[in-house]
């Protein structure tokens, strides 16, 4: 059977496919993702009791993941249709929708996000110092002066510091749960059987991760928090290739639908961009690099490091669009 | 609702009369006509379907709603409370029908089966204005409607099954 006419169906952003969510989502769920891969690795080597000798993994990376959150939460909100009623979000929580505890997540994290490096801004303050940007500590010490003239958020900040390792537990999970999310949001999806697979949670969780091993990689001025970071994204590359194959493993064992949304990947529009811009170029060529590094060689770390983050970025763009482009058929 | 695609000769009128009925704003529209061919030429079999939400049993639209704008009424029919929606689109990414879009006021739209109708004792629009009569609307938990009974007697087809929604809207072969 072949479907000859749609009349009355050429309504934007419905026909021939739903194509409804667009870069926005892309971007803010690589921001997601990164922030959450920042916060783990702060929350997680803070509890192993080595913020000294990672002070730019646990006091310094996270002073971003609240400004990388907002634009998220910006992006996200500008996406919106009914803007103004946003604060219906908050008026629910709806356990069957992702995005509504997505929403919640969201909450705790930025809040947790926001105080976490307010509660270090001592270190901070010494750590800009040592660096000689004094200019910045203008910054530092305003807040550490307006948190001693103002008794609340002294109260707040001086708690969070005495139960700092019970946050850091709650941290460490909520930012899991918001990594988790971004793929969730998607796999949720039924009717668009490219993401409706569980493997895509996992998958955007570790690229989320691997995202953030890079940004610390990056922006850290420690050679061995730089090494350190490096090996662990090498072992988060290797994962998320697995993932990759396996997601497609199993969409090729799966229904019709399933398979035809693998072949998008699999000899369809997305293979060239997918394997040879995004894997190649996104995961095996920094592999590659911090394997060489490892190894002696000298290569700015910057390198592998804007890689993945560029690679993370183009593979939730190619997530959401084709995603969408996946659908049901209307005749057998 | 049943459908008899013997009947259904794609006129559309069923489209126009929901548009003006709800004010579906120009260049929207809440229902559809899809239009099938199969077999060889000359052996060719042209069908008709008219398409709108199958208010589904089993709401992926209503569980991905972060809001609980969308929500299923006494009866089984699926709406959305304007002015809780936030327009994020789960509900449109979530319907395999593609039965929801974003009005140009921002909420999401979609056909209501008319329940302002159905209060009054009166048909959707829609059925009411067939000129073959090829729609029929009633209860299909009461074994006596005529919908059920035409369900019983005749063959009959539901759309993409297999994406497991349970839709309530049947097509009569």
């Amino acid at each position: 059977m072949e479907q000859l006419l749609a009349t009355d169906r050429h309504i934007h952003g419905l026909y021939p496919h739903v194509d409804i969510w667009g870069f926005p989502i892309s971007a803010y769920l690589f921001l997601g993702g990164l922030a959450a891969g920042i916060l783990v690795f702060a929350a997680i080597y803070y509890l192993l009791g080595r913020e000294k000798e990672m002070p730019f993994t646990v006091k310094i990376a996270p002073i971003f993941a609240f400004p990388i959150i907002m634009l998220g939460l910006f992006l996200l909100i500008f996406d919106l249709h009914h803007k103004l009623f946003v604060w219906q979000l908050f008026l629910a929580a709806r356990p069957e929708s992702p995005m509504s505890w997505g929403a919640w997540t969201l909450v705790i994290v930025s809040v947790f996000s926001l105080l976490w490096p307010l509660s270090f801004v001592d270190s901070i303050d010494d750590y800009l110092i040592k660096r000689g940007w004094s200019k910045m500590t203008k910054v530092t010490e305003a807040i550490i002066k307006f948190e001693h003239k103002w008794i609340i958020p002294h109260f707040i900040i001086m708690s969070f510091r005495k139960y700092r390792k019970f946050f850091a537990v709650v941290l460490l999970i909520y930012s899991i749960i918001l990594g988790i999310y971004t793929g969730i949001l998607l796999s949720a999806f039924n009717a668009h059987p490219l993401w409706n697979n569980p493997i895509l949670g996992p998958l955007f969780l570790t690229s989320g991760v691997s995202t953030g091993s890079a940004f610390v990689m990056w922006l850290s001025d420690n050679h061995k928090e730089r090494l350190l970071m490096s090996a662990i994204d090498m072992s988060l590359i290797a994962i998320e290739l697995f993932f990759i194959v396996h997601m497609f493993m199993g969409m090729e064992a799966g229904a019709e639908v399933y398979k035809q949304a693998a072949h998008m990947f699999l000899g369809g529009e997305f293979t060239a961009v997918f394997w040879g811009v995004f894997v190649g170029l996104g995961l095996i060529l920094p592999f590659t690099l911090e394997a060489l590094e490892l190894r002696g060689f000298h290569i700015p770390t910057a390198l592998p490091a804007l890689l993945i983050l560029a690679g993370g970025l183009l593979f939730r763009i190619l997530m959401v669009s084709a995603g969408q482009m996946s659908e049901y058929a209307m005749f057998p | 609702m049943a459908i008899d695609i013997t009947k259904c000769v794609g006129c559309g009128d069923c489209v126009v009369a929901c548009q003006t009925e709800n004010n579906v704003p120009i260049g929207y529209s809440r229902d559809w006509i899809m239009e099938f061919v199969e077999g060889d030429f000359p052996n060719l079999n042209l069908h008709f379907e008219t398409q709108r939400c199958n208010h589904c049993e089993d709401t992926p639209c209503v569980r991905t709603c972060p809001t609980g704008a969308s929500h299923v009424i006494e009866g089984g029919i699926v709406k959305v409370t304007h002015n809780e929606c936030i327009g994020c689109g789960a509900c449109i990414e979530a319907c395999p029908y593609d039965a929801r879009y974003f009005h140009p006021d921002g909420y999401v739209d979609k056909c209501t089966f008319c329940d302002h109708r159905l209060e009054d004792g009166l048909d959707p629009a829609c059925v009411s204005v067939c000129p073959t009569e090829c729609m029929h609307f009633g209860d299909l938990d009461d074994p006596g409607s005529e919908v059920s009974k035409l369900l019983k007697e005749r063959e009959n087809y539901s759309i993409i099954p297999e994406a497991g929604t349970k839709p309530q809207i049947f097509y009569l072969k």
